[in-house]
């Protein structure tokens, strides 16, 4: 018998295409929880008067932040993406080893399409 | 005896969760659209965008909706990763606290802007 606790070694681990939807799932939903208050921060900056209007904008446009925005934009379209083949399952839908693997694929191309759109044109 | 943090809601929860999900990802296709084909603005374009009472109320309900599912969400996280149950009722707090604080300041300014 295998000594016991057994230690994995995490990056050896072959994680599924699906774990890796999922995982993201939740790494993207703490984004987004994390995005929320300071989202909101930004919101009432820019609504408040002009200077900070002014200054929200300034701050936006700032390569940094823009990067900062691109992660929060794929954090967001991944979490739908994944949330929408999460439904799917609900219902039964594509439980089968092949569509479920198909559809992880399609999730991680959805999200990174958005990505690149949305790269592009804050960066382009 | 009853655990501290084991309240057997799970399936309100679970349904909670698909049902806002459904919500936000309608509204929120809804809002981007809005705002993304008023683009670019000046400071008084932008606050004349937040006029409309119906938007004022829609983006409210998606703030409540959105602090429901992300605290669904982040409690499941929590019960996955974090056992200890101080530690997990400390993080529940937080992020409680941050959820509702937040709604709270979004109400605050799209009621300022009238």
């Amino acid at each position: 018998m295998a000594q016991r606790p057994v230690y994995l070694n995490l990056l050896r681990i072959h994680l599924p295409v699906a774990g890796w939807v999922s995982i993201l799932h939740r790494v993207s939903g703490i984004l987004l929880f994390l995005a929320f208050p300071l989202g909101v921060w930004g919101l009432s900056h820019s609504l408040s008067e002009e200077a900070g209007f002014r200054r929200m904008a300034d701050c936006v446009a700032h390569p940094l932040a823009r990067l900062f925005l691109l992660l929060l934009i794929w954090a967001l379209a991944h979490h739908l993406f994944a949330g929408l083949r999460h439904l799917a399952l609900d219902v039964h839908w594509g439980v089968n080893l092949r569509w479920a693997r198909l559809s992880s694929i399609a999730v991680l191309l959805a999200g990174s399409g958005v990505a690149l759109l949305a790269g592009w044109s804050l960066f382009a | 005896m009853r655990s501290a943090t084991g309240s057997h809601t799970g399936t309100g929860t679970w349904l909670l969760q698909r049902a806002t999900a459904l919500m936000l990802a309608f509204a929120l296709s809804g809002l981007a659209i809005y705002f993304l084909t008023a683009m670019p603005l000046d400071f008084n374009g932008w606050r004349a965008l937040f006029a409309p009472l119906w938007l004022r109320v829609l983006m409210l309900l998606v703030g409540v909706a959105l602090a429901l599912h992300a605290w669904v969400g982040m409690r499941d996280i929590f019960m996955d990763y974090v056992h200890p149950t101080g530690l997990r009722l400390a993080l529940y707090l937080a992020v409680i606290v941050t959820l509702a604080g937040s709604v709270a300041w979004l109400a605050a300014t799209l009621w300022s802007v009238a």
